[in-house]
């Protein structure tokens, strides 16, 4: 007869099968619709493109790769700083580092407010916060759109208050990509800092008041470093969507605001050159992945330090 | 040891946790018990002594690494636990939240197959017998602590288990309704037979409930015996300590006489105390007495004496805690019936007399 | 002598955040409530308000176009929610309540990394990936929209089951087993029951990310597989009536009708 330890093992690898074959649907759907491709991509940016889009399979370059930062001239064959794609790439990372602190500063004040409500109150205003959250990102770009189009709200108001005399052209500037993106972003900003906001222990702010602290002094030294964590969840989950956003600067930049998602896009669109498409998507997926490492890493040591 | 008329006999069970490298935590470190059949079996000891890894052992729940455990002579070591006819009252009552309270009362039989009217007649019974027939169809998180409480035993003791096992079951209790409920526990294992395996760190709620006590610490029990057994003759000084309140004192063996030993105390004065069992080892010895068995007189005609360092007043009785002269302290606890306290004040030297036949040598 | 009223000190104010607050709510709901507004304009124009009139509602209804997308919309949508449910149900009852095993952190890795890649690098890899399989197979069916979408429903759903089962206590399966429920009666009296909240909400959460997702959509539909959203990305393009608005308007409010069933489930847990 077997021990009763070799049954607990028995039992145990038992289990970890079982479990292998529960997780297997999900992880076969998101390897075949998700990560495979992924893979596939990496390969695209190393081929020759096709003449009508598509890649000339087995046939291997580099080309994809330089002409992510390099262009060559037509004529002469000689190669330049591909100034198109640098500052398209500038400003990707440009205007979501500004969403991201504009996002934060109005984001963290909006948090306190709500965390600082009766406990039945919280609920709704964190209510008003989601529904925005849940609306279909094409119907807020859209929204926006009214907001600054030559005909729109910002400009009829300056124009009624007689503050301009003509309308001011927002529209398919950086500006309106970036009025988009801070009012698309913001609750993906205000949820984390909640988060961290509601578990925060008034009786700290009282102490530190209690210790002839100022109002600045208590959001400097007691609030701010207790929601850290939440601060920064908050600003990664605002810069990394917005580095790679599409739909934002495709309706309100156009063609003169583009951003890295729209430069990909022409590459399988009009610009008929897959590897450029997928070598701008390996570059994005590798700027991505860095800001998230970097958020990994400072969630640990923050977490290591407040020993739990 | 046990033999095949015993409800649970553990063998030699062992249960070794694998910790990181080559660490090893000797949950259960060899113990084996016998409990009999209809009794009122208690484990006891601190948070982390095993008690709770044996009972669930018992229950199923996890595997001995070695030995044995027989339930009426059969070997349940390797049945999962939906095979064995054992059943637990948890520490958190673990209600099911989606049934009423007859539903879960009646889950067991259920489980078991038994017919619809078979299961309605068992659960109207143990509705009556634990109080709880006005309520039966509440969701649990509608009645109180109490009643969760009451209605977790019914659901236990309804598919009639031989063994009903008891996980700290009173611990969420407030003091009140744990003394109320002490009392219907007992009148329930008494109405309904069945061996009772109690789980707790109470040591008052194990000497007033308790056939039999198996004191625990560190992956092994201690002593098993009746709660007068452990508390008069405890075995050894954690026993002594664990329960109730004790003094230690020092001394040396001078003679013996009957069962008899006569000692002399490391502090001065002598005393007269009862052998363990084993007999007495060589060289310096351990003596417990209780403090209710001890009293303030005389330094002449005492058995030896003390100086008074505190005075704790406690309603029905003063402690006196005392300093020997060898430094160990001693506390005497005087009943205040009306004048028959001895004035005493802080400073004071004292006598102290002990009853005769109340001291004990216990292994160190 | 005058009497000063005093005003108490107060440990939860910061000066101007009040202020700020409210202007952020004020311009999150400003621009969803001007688009609703001109969704109800008699005129032609989204600027210039003429009237009270539901003209437009009834338009975008009787628009064939739009019906078609509508229903594709909803069909990908529902069949990808259930289908991501039901896996993102067996992966969280794999991958909780049980010591490190051999492959549980890869496996946690691989059902969020859809979250982890940016929407357009998903789309523009399944692009490539699905077009060769269209060319191989000939199939261009509605297929690789429910495939693609439970891929990136997956993680959405996953959240709220694994969270209820956490927060489950593991004694009361325990006790159902105590109780003589073999395993798979445990499974199927005690643990579903108390799982199916979290079941609905997820399920809820995955049909919403579906009928929201335009990025992915866009790249992996074949020619003439609009959903609504990318049906109406197209028609930004074009001169903007109202119909737009009508059609944005009658999507925010199931999407508010979704969030606040999903709001009212949540909170009921706790």
């Amino acid at each position: 007869m077997a021990t009763a330890d070799e049954i607990a093992e028995h039992a145990r690898l038992a289990d970890i099968r079982q479990r292998w074959w529960l997780s297997a649907p999900a992880l076969i759907i998101i390897f075949f619709a998700a990560i495979g491709p992924l893979a596939i991509v990496l390969l695209y940016s190393f081929m020759v493109k096709g003449d009508y889009g598509d890649v000339k399979y087995w046939q291997f370059s580099l080309d994809a790769w330089t002409n992510v930062l390099l262009e060559r001239d037509i004529f002469d064959e000689t190669l330049s700083i591909a100034d198109a794609h640098l500052v398209i790439l500038w400003r990707s990372v440009w205007l979501s580092f500004l969403t991201t602190v504009a996002t934060l500063l109005l984001g963290f004040p909006t948090a306190f407010f709500i965390s600082t409500r009766s406990e039945h109150r919280r609920d709704l205003w964190l209510f008003l916060i989601t529904i925005p959250f849940w609306t279909n990102i094409l119907i807020r770009t859209f929204a926006m759109q009214e907001v600054v189009r030559n005909e729109g709200i910002v400009n009829s108001v300056l124009m009624a208050l007689g503050v301009i005399n003509s309308p001011v052209q927002i529209m398919f500037t950086d500006w309106a990509v970036l009025f988009g993106m801070i009012y698309v972003y913001l609750p993906l900003m205000v949820l984390p800092i909640y988060a961290s906001m509601e578990k925060l222990d008034f009786r700290m702010v009282e102490a530190g008041y209690d210790l002839y602290a100022t109002r600045l002094g208590v959001l400097r030294r007691i609030i701010i470093p207790l929601v850290k964590p939440g601060i920064i969840a908050g600003s990664i989950l605002v810069f990394i969507p917005a580095l790679g956003a599409y739909v934002i600067p495709r309706v309100l930049g156009g063609g003169k605001s583009m951003m890295l998602g729209n430069l990909i896009e022409l590459q399988f669109g009009q610009g008929r050159n897959w590897p450029l498409g997928a070598a701008l998507s390996i570059t994005l997926m590798v700027i991505v992945t860095i800001a998230l490492l970097a958020y990994v890493r400072n969630a640990m040591r923050s977490g290591a330090s407040h020993g739990h | 040891m046990g033999s095949d008329s015993a409800a649970i006999d553990v063998r030699g069970v062992s249960r070794i946790f694998k910790g990181a490298g080559q660490d090893e935590v000797r949950a259960l470190d060899n113990v084996s018990v016998a409990i009999r059949q209809n009794e009122f079996f208690t484990l006891l000891g601190p948070s982390g002594c095993g008690k709770t890894t044996l009972l669930r052992l018992i229950a199923g729940f996890d595997f001995p690494t070695e030995g044995e455990i027989r339930l009426y002579g059969e070997d349940i070591a390797a049945l999962p636990p939906y095979k064995r006819p054992v059943n637990t009252v948890f520490q958190n009552y673990a209600l099911f939240p989606h049934m009423t309270v007859a539903q879960n009362i009646g889950f067991g039989l259920e489980m078991l197959g038994k017919l619809k009217e078979e299961i309605a007649a068992r659960v109207a019974e143990m509705l009556a017998l634990v109080r709880m027939s006005e309520l039966k169809d509440r969701r649990t998180s509608q009645i109180s602590g109490g009643q969760q409480q009451r209605v977790a035993l019914a659901r236990a003791l309804a598919p009639r288990p031989k063994v009903l096992l008891l996980d700290e079951p009173l611990s969420a209790l407030d003091f009140k309704l744990r003394k109320d409920m002490q009392i219907e526990l007992k009148r329930l294992q008494h109405e309904t037979g069945i061996t009772f395996i109690f789980v707790t760190h109470d040591q008052e709620e194990a000497l007033t409930m308790s056939d039999r006590i198996a004191v625990m610490n560190k992956g092994r029990i201690l002593q098993v015996g009746s709660p007068q057994d452990i508390y008069v003759r405890p075995s050894e000084r954690f026993v002594a300590n664990f329960i109730g309140d004790t003094n230690f004192l020092k001394a040396r063996a001078v003679g013996a006489k009957g069962g008899k030993v006569k000692l002399d105390l490391s502090s001065g004065g002598s005393l007269s105390a009862d052998l363990p069992p084993e007999g007495l080892s060589v060289g310096e010895v351990t003596v417990v007495v209780r403090p209710e068995n001890a009293s303030i007189s005389e330094i002449k005609g005492s058995d030896f004496a003390g100086n008074v360092e505190n005075i704790v007043y406690f309603g029905t009785d003063t402690h006196v805690h005392l300093k020997l002269a060898d430094g160990l302290p001693f506390i005497v606890r005087q009943q205040n019936s009306a004048g028959s306290t001895a004035a005493v004040k802080i400073g004071d030297k004292v006598g102290v007399s002990v009853v005769p036949g109340t001291a004990k040598v216990i292994r160190d | 002598m005058a009497i000063r009223a005093r005003r108490s000190f107060s440990i939860k104010t910061q000066p101007g955040f009040t202020t700020i607050a409210m202007a952020c709510f004020f311009l999150l709901y400003l621009p969803i409530a001007t688009l609703v507004v001109y969704a109800f304009n008699s005129g032609e124009s989204v600027a210039v308000w003429q009237g009270f009139s539901l003209r437009w509602f009834q338009s975008a209804w009787q628009n064939s176009l739009v019906q078609e997308a509508a229903w594709r919309s909803f069909l990908v949508a529902g069949f990808a929610a259930a289908l991501a449910t039901i896996c993102a149900t067996m992966a969280a009852i794999a991958t909780t309540r049980t010591v490190n095993y051999p492959g549980l952190t890869f496996k946690y890795a691989f059902i969020n990394q859809p979250l982890m890649v940016p929407e357009i690098v998903t789309a523009v890899a399944l692009l490539i990936f699905f077009s060769r399989i269209k060319v191989w197979t000939g199939y261009t069916g509605i297929g690789y929209l429910v495939l693609a979408h439970t891929a990136f429903c997956i993680p959405f759903a996953y959240l709220p089951i694994r969270a209820r089962l956490e927060n489950m206590d593991l004694t009361l399966e325990r006790a159902a087993a105590d109780l003589y429920a073999p395993p798979w009666q445990a499974f199927r009296r005690v643990t579903l029951p108390l799982l199916t909240p979290g079941i609905i909400a997820g399920f809820m959460l995955a049909f919403v990310i579906s009928l929201d997702d335009v990025v992915i959509t866009e790249f992996v539909k074949s020619p003439g597989q609009e959903t609504l959203p990318t049906y109406m990305l197209g028609q930004l393009r074009r001169v903007v009536t109202p119909e737009i608005n009508a059609i944005s308007a009658a999507f925010l409010a199931l999407s508010l009708l979704l969030v606040t069933a999903f709001f009212f489930l949540n909170r009921k847990k706790s």
